[in-house]
């Protein structure tokens, strides 16, 4: 808990995954934020996750 | 990876990575591939005449007319629909082409062997600028040219060749990487390279000057893709030495006919995975735009199969504008994500700008699949009315459909998994 205190008294500086307004809502506050082009992988398809988790990649 | 698939895609790459390909002998396609006079090969995965392209349909207007089996166009196109024509891939039969790759049963083919791996692969000569039948022309001064690259170029470069001892393909490509060019749309170098390496040779064993003169000519003069072809072969020597790696997940042939895009993976046998090809995003040149343009053509995807292309966009700064890629800090970008879905990097391509680090090569429908990154191919834009030519030059990304098609068919036939139940 006092780590995550610590958080909120430091400057923040962000990673975003997904929707791309919660970057740019932290970018309009004036903290610096990187938005990381993230997919699901194989489009979260589960019978291309079977062979993918098969593959172990 | 799971270490047994890591292995086979290891040996793939390894087949890609160490290919020996030599410049041995010039033949006429029946004789280097057996073909009967009745068979047209074409670029891409299999096609009937009925779905084939406008360009496509051209070409082989002009490839029957040249072969006298027609005697004009209306004989032609009764001919091609009749039944009596067998259309098959190139790449069924150790060849490639460019755009639409027509080849049949007269044209001298440049002969390359991977001397790591013993087999053989071929091309037709690049025919140059101009009306020509990888566009889709079939005028007759398109067939009065394929007639001379016959009767004139190919028993000029059989003499020379053959003397010579054979020319390493791999020597030009290396180099040629090193100046500028990534060897698909850009071949500037590697063809100046080329035509300096066989120049002397070339000259002495042609003792007819005036023929000499024509095909210096030929090879110097609107004709900066000339060595397109040669490292073409080069590359489907090395994808097929490659091919049929039990388990292995590496793509070892990439090739569109102008309607469909298909890929081969090592493991997977002979059977193509197809979606439909894609629209090139680039520039247009003056007059032309997207709704004139015929969708992705040419075996030519055996650039980025073999590593080089728009895989090493990063080494061809001069290219990007030509493509309507945006900028250079956007080739970079491409070239990053291809590492993310190649297995493997190359010792002897490199690229300068990224410090000489390797070509991203071996592209693995796994890591496609698992990243969604598909591969960038750098490529002509041909109209889609044939005889018009080129039209301008961007890139295509292959589409995801043919990596999740074939990474569902290795599923159930290589892990033996039961994707039903999903």
């Amino acid at each position: 808990m006092n780590g995550l205190n610590k958080l909120f008294t430091e400057d923040l500086r962000c990673v975003n995954l997904g929707l791309e307004i919660f970057c740019d809502a932290a970018v309009e506050q004036g903290t610096p934020c990187v938005q990381v082009e993230w997919k699901p992988p194989a489009g979260g398809d589960p019978r291309l996750l079977m062979v993918l988790e098969w593959l172990e990649v | 990876m799971k270490q047994i698939v890591k292995e086979a895609n290891d040996r793939a790459v390894a087949k890609l990575k160490n290919a020996m390909p030599f410049w041995v002998d010039v033949k006429s396609a029946h004789e280097a591939l057996g073909i009967d006079r009745y068979t047209v090969l074409h670029a891409g995965p299999p096609i009937t005449w009925e779905k084939m392209c406008g360009p496509m349909r051209g070409a082989v207007i002009a490839a029957l007319k040249y072969e006298g089996l027609a005697a004009d166009n209306d004989a032609a196109v009764a001919l091609a629909g009749s039944g009596k024509i067998r259309f098959e891939p190139c790449h069924h039969h150790g060849a490639v082409g460019p755009m639409t790759g027509v080849t049949t049963w007269s044209m001298p083919l440049i002969c390359v062997e991977n001397r790591e791996n013993g087999n053989f692969a071929y091309s037709t000569f690049n025919e140059g600028a101009g009306n020509v039948i990888r566009f889709g022309a079939y005028d007759d001064g398109t067939v009065r040219r394929l007639h001379w690259i016959e009767d004139t170029l190919g028993p000029v470069m059989k003499k020379f060749v053959q003397e010579s001892g054979g020319v390493n393909l791999k020597a030009v490509i290396a180099q040629s990487l090193n100046m500028g060019d990534e060897l698909h749309m850009r071949n500037a170098a590697s063809t100046n390279l080329f035509i300096k390496t066989i120049l002397p040779g070339l000259a002495a064993s042609c003792e007819d000057l005036s023929v000499l003169r024509d095909v210096i000519r030929f090879i110097t003069t609107n004709n900066d893709q000339f060595f397109l072809n040669y490292a073409m072969a080069a590359n489907k020597s090395a994808a097929d030495a490659a091919h049929g790696i039990p388990y292995s997940t590496i793509v070892t042939a990439m090739a569109r006919n102008g309607v469909e895009i298909g890929i081969r993976v090592s493991s997977l046998g002979d059977r193509w995975f197809t979606a439909p090809a894609a629209a090139v995003k680039g520039l247009y040149f003056s007059g032309y735009s997207e709704a004139d343009a015929n969708r992705d053509i040419g075996d030519s995807a055996i650039m980025e199969t073999g590593g080089v292309g728009g895989m090493t966009i990063a080494a061809a700064p001069a290219i990007v504008r030509f493509l309507g890629a945006g900028t250079y800090k956007d080739a970079l970008s491409f070239t990053a994500d291809m590492y993310e879905i190649t297995h493997g990097e190359s010792e002897q391509y490199t690229i300068p700008n990224l410090d000489f680090r390797g070509s991203p090569i071996g592209i693995d429908i796994a890591r496609v699949v698992s990243t969604g990154i598909t591969p960038v191919i750098n490529t002509a834009i041909v109209s889609k009315e044939p005889g018009v030519g080129m039209i301008g030059a961007g890139i295509s990304r292959a589409p995801i459909e043919l990596f999740t098609q074939a990474l569902l068919c290795y599923g159930k036939e290589v892990a033996g998994l039961d994707l039903s139940v999903q």
